[in-house]
């Protein structure tokens, strides 16, 4: 086990603090906080995919003559999958409002009964 | 629950932060092919700008200024506008960029091969798409903002 | 009962996950990257941009960008159809 692999291991450890939240936990909110958790740890995950040792970003204005860049594929991909985060959890919140709206309390054991 | 928003402090000093915060997210997106940024990250400095008035203001104070008929046009318009760049090139492939390295008058000249200081009238459809996509995020986030802030406070007494 | 099935299941994703990542190769050595080497070559000749990453995500990659765009317009749509007032008919 390398040691230079500590950003790996910590975009794994954000993803299982995620899902530790979204598996034991009663209120609404904070599940929702844990599926943010999850998408935070797997945008770090490809971000730290791309990285070339002593590379600079990938843009041409004033750059430092004649170095290597890092990879520009995986923050085109990041870009996408942070927005697609947003609206999903934008979603899930308005959820969380009509359900309080509608039953009074927002422990996921008592909404699981229909009411008319 | 009230929404009068905050103390004086706040309400002066945002007064005359909101406008530099706008002109700020609009250099990001106008810049997006030269310098880091682009479409997505200038539209979410302008939608932060609108929280921030909503958070000071509350939305009483924000009753009369805002339309929300046309949040939706514009965001409309820069999805519709978006997906017409696209097929524009429709001759060769899908999203085929017509006006690189064409000589012509809009976004036409060409960038010297390796580090430079930038040419801002170069790339094609890019910093068209730029603006298309800025102006729907910015006023999509907007619009979804004010509308949970006034759905979810007035219903209680209903 | 049911927390300790759970409790299972957790241990399991998460020994699942760590012994996978430890593994990897080496942080900051990619060993395929053709592809990105030809457009960090090829952006300012064909795109005539600076920004190889703007040159990605919307010439290169265009069609991803339209989807994450259609993404965002139906959460946007779901969300002011949620939250709207029934009206009252007043004859």
């Amino acid at each position: 086990m390398n040691i230079g692999n500590l950003p790996f291991v910590v975009a794994a450890l954000l993803v299982l603090f995620g899902l530790y939240t979204f598996l034991f936990k009663r209120n609404l909110i904070k599940l929702v906080i844990g599926i943010t958790l999850i998408e935070t740890g797997v945008n770090l995950f490809l971000v730290t995919l791309g990285y070339r040792t002593n590379g600079i970003s990938p843009i041409y204005t004033f750059a430092p003559e004649a170095q290597k860049m890092v990879l520009p594929t995986p923050q085109a991909l990041t870009l996408t999958s942070i927005v697609i985060g947003l609206a999903t959890t934008a979603l899930l919140l308005s959820f969380a409002v009509f359900i309080h709206r509608h039953y009074g309390t927002l422990d996921v054991r008592k909404v699981k009964e229909l009411k008319g | 629950m009230k929404n009068e928003g905050m103390t004086v402090i706040v309400r002066t000093v945002t007064r005359f932060v909101y406008g530099m915060i706008i002109l700020f997210g609009f250099y990001v997106i106008m810049h997006g092919h030269l310098t880091p940024g682009g479409g997505f990250q200038g539209g979410a400095v302008v939608a932060s700008a609108f929280a921030l008035l909503l958070v000071a203001f509350g939305s009483s104070g924000l009753k009369g200024h805002v339309n929300l008929h046309w949040l939706q046009s514009i965001e409309e318009v820069g999805a519709l506008s978006f997906l017409a760049l696209a097929f524009l090139g429709i001759g060769t492939a899908f999203f085929y960029n017509l006006l690189a390295n064409s000589g012509g008058f809009l976004f036409g000249a060409s960038v010297p091969a390796g580090p430079n200081a930038g040419v801002f009238a170069a790339g094609g459809l890019v910093p068209l798409m730029n603006w298309a996509v800025g102006l729907k995020v910015m006023t999509g986030i907007s619009a979804v903002v004010i509308i949970m802030l006034i759905g979810s406070s007035k219903e209680e007494t209903e | 009962m049911r927390k300790a099935l759970l409790l299972v299941i957790f241990l399991f994703v998460s020994a699942f996950l760590l012994l996978g990542v430890a593994d990897m190769r080496s942080f900051g050595e990619p060993q395929i990257a053709d592809m990105d080497d030809y457009y960090v070559a090829h952006a300012q000749g064909e795109v005539a941009v600076n920004n190889v990453v703007t040159a990605v995500v919307f010439d290169y990659r265009g069609f991803d960008t339209l989807g994450e765009a259609t993404v965002l317009f139906a959460a946007v749509v779901g969300i002011l159809a949620l939250f709207r007032k029934p009206r009252k008919e007043e004859r």
